[in-house]
């Protein structure tokens, strides 16, 4: 049986503690930086809140992981290494790595903190997961959202590491660490500065027949009818036009999050060993209800007992919701 | 000298296609580097792979120096097959696009494909260290990040190289937006995505071309265009210029690209026959000076 560990977001040091009080094994935080790719406006962490994180954390059996999980430009690499220094420095439990160059760095410089392949990786077969195990030492992947269950199955039985998998949140759709549409259109890449549909490029247009138009850096990435809820710009999320489809279509994937509550037996039994929820953006409510709910869906299985699934699925009531990838390879 | 590279065929070209288009390009097209093989699609592959060796055959005869690149993104077991055969070629030269080929690859020596990430000169160290000879960087590099890139792999005796023409691959994902479009999964897709052979455009909701679909691929609508920035990526000790296959006359933007390079060619002339080869399509270069990629900055006007 694997640990089941519940690992989950910490955008803000309240955040962090909401989520260490509602039951997290490990909290998942970044600096305020380009350095990891969650990196908005208002979110994020300090050194020095990072070090009373750390302090609270461990105080109530928490681990603390650092994303560090971004690719540094040429030229640039000075500010991974330095976060890198400060993180080991104030106690983190584990580095959430993308970038080789960054990789090697700590194993060298800090070969006593554990590293984990960020999902920025994209390592999503045996080989490339044993390469990164193989070259860095690295204990734990992060696998990508386009795996089904029988696939995770097999693959935990090729490599020598631990998974993680996400189970809830954002769904991600491009093979993360290798999109630039942000990049393309509003000159802030996702890989290098850690920015994904920025803020601050978004603009609602209310049109002359009532309709919004939801706009990235000018760019109408959807158009909502008066009695439609505009949706968020992010640009994998749009609706646009094709030559086969006229009318406007989700090119790319609806907007809906993720939510593996039902498969959440059947993952813990594939040999998932932690279980990600996605959100540092989120409110400190929503973190607690998230893994407060999930808390107790995976210490029931772990006891032998039903989960009480109910709970997890009204988290994202109202909203429309998918299994993704991990259900069935039509998905693809 | 500066040499200049043809990319491997992005789109789903048609077997005869592909063979027309080399043959082409052996006889009469100033590339020194031709990259080869599918990396979108381990679907598509079984369509071309029988008209390779003679398509190898011909480039080299021609005095071309041919690379076969390997997939970007590898998952099922046919896709760690196809990485995990060629890895194990000696020659040509192989190009790897992802880690599970560098896995497999070992210390052997190998190119390193700019879906591999070398973002910077730790990663290029590490790489270079591993049997790495020549590293082809992130379309979305800004230019001062190239320049540190470029001279630490020439420091470490590696090429370099960075596409200037054609379209940019934005993204990949495990979903097929092709078979999508049509209704379809890729496992049934019917290679629906042959009838694009330029790409799917994608128009935003006020009718402005902004993407295009490549089967599991998202592409830029415009095509990057660093005509202008040649000489500044040579002396930046850039050593390799790639060219991506478009549907346009590629040995007429592979002589361009040359005459230029070498002098032969005003800057203003080669941009205005660039433009006037390139059709209806949008020519950007907006990730090289740091903003957003389907710009098109001006340089300014030399003293």
């Amino acid at each position: 049986m694997s640990l089941a560990e519940l690992i989950c977001p910490a955008g803000t040091p309240a955040a962090l503690r909401t989520a260490v009080d509602a039951g997290a094994d490990a909290v998942y935080c970044g600096f305020q930086d380009a350095t990891n790719a969650r990196n908005f406006p208002g979110l994020n962490l300090t050194p020095d809140e990072l070090a009373a994180s750390v302090v609270y954390a461990h105080a109530h059996g928490t681990k603390v992981l650092l994303a560090l999980n971004t690719y540094p430009p040429a030229g640039k690499l000075d500010l991974w290494r330095h976060a890198a220094d400060t993180g080991a420095r104030l106690g983190v439990d584990a580095f959430i790595v993308a970038d080789m160059g960054v990789a090697d760095y700590i194993a060298h410089a800090h070969p006593q903190v554990r590293l984990h392949l960020s999902v920025q990786a994209a390592a999503s077969s045996p080989e490339a997961i044993r390469y990164y195990c193989e070259s860095f030492g690295v204990k734990r992947v992060v696998l990508p959202r386009i795996l089904t269950i029988p696939e995770i199955r097999q693959i935990r039985k090729e490599i020598p590491c631990e998974i993680e998998t996400f189970i809830f949140g954002n769904h991600g759709l491009m093979v993360e660490g290798r999109c630039s549409l942000t990049n393309y259109l509003t000159g802030q890449s996702t890989n290098m500065d850690g920015v994904c549909s920025p803020a601050s490029d978004v603009e609602y247009v209310r049109d002359a027949d009532g309709s919004m138009s939801s706009q990235l850096a000018g760019f109408t990435i959807d158009r909502f009818g008066p009695d439609e809820k505009a949706g968020y710009p992010t640009i994998c999320k749009g609706r646009y036009t094709a030559p086969h489809r006229p009318e406007g279509y989700y090119a790319f994937e609806e907007p809906v999050s993720l939510n593996l509550s039902r498969l959440l037996p059947e993952l813990i039994d594939a040999g998932v060993h932690a279980f990600k929820i996605e959100g540092r953006q989120r409110s400190k409510s929503y973190v607690r209800g998230v893994v407060r709910a999930f808390r107790a869906a995976v210490d029931d299985i772990k006891a032998g007992r039903k989960a009480n699934i109910a709970d997890l699925l009204a988290l994202t009531e109202g909203q429309k919701q998918t299994q993704g990838a991990f259900e069935t390879k039509k998905w693809r | 000298m500066t040499k200049l590279t043809l990319g491997p065929i992005a789109y789903h070209w048609s077997a005869e296609a592909r063979s027309d288009f080399y043959a082409r390009i052996a006889d009469e097209a100033p590339v020194d580097d031709v990259y080869l093989g599918e990396v979108i699609c381990s679907k598509r592959a079984p369509f071309h792979e029988a008209e390779l060796p003679a398509t190898i055959d011909r480039l080299e005869r021609a005095g071309k120096r041919v690379i076969l690149s390997t997939l970007a993104e590898v998952m099922l077991k046919r896709e760690r097959k196809a990485t995990d055969d060629l890895a194990g070629i000696d020659a040509p030269e192989i190009e790897i696009n992802n880690a599970a080929g560098l896995f497999a690859r070992g210390r052997r020596p190998h190119r390193i494909g700019p879906f591999m990430n070398a973002y910077n000169e730790a990663t290029i160290g590490w790489m270079a260290a591993r049997g790495a000879t020549h590293v082809c960087l992130p379309s979305e590099m800004p230019a001062p990040a190239i320049a540190v890139a470029a001279r630490a792999a020439n420091d470490l005796g590696l090429g370099v190289e960075v596409q200037v023409f054609g379209r940019v691959s934005l993204a990949v994902s495990a979903r097929c937006y092709h078979a999508r479009a049509h209704g379809r999964t890729k496992d049934n897709c019917q290679f629906v995505c042959e009838e694009d052979p330029d790409g799917m455009p994608l128009r935003s909701r006020d009718d402005q071309p902004i993407l295009r679909v490549n089967g599991i691929q998202t592409q830029s609508e415009s095509y990057l265009d660093l005509l202008p920035e040649t000489p500044q990526l040579v002396a930046d000790r850039v050593t390799h210029l790639r060219l991506m296959p478009q549907r346009v006359d590629m040995v007429a933007v592979a002589q361009v690209f040359r005459d230029a390079v070498d002098g032969r060619l005003s800057m203003s002339e080669a941009d205005a026959r660039l433009a006037a080869l390139s059709g209806d399509a949008r020519l950007s270069n907006g990730f090289y000076h740091g903003a957003a990629g389907y710009r098109r900055i001006a340089m300014a006007a030399p003293v």
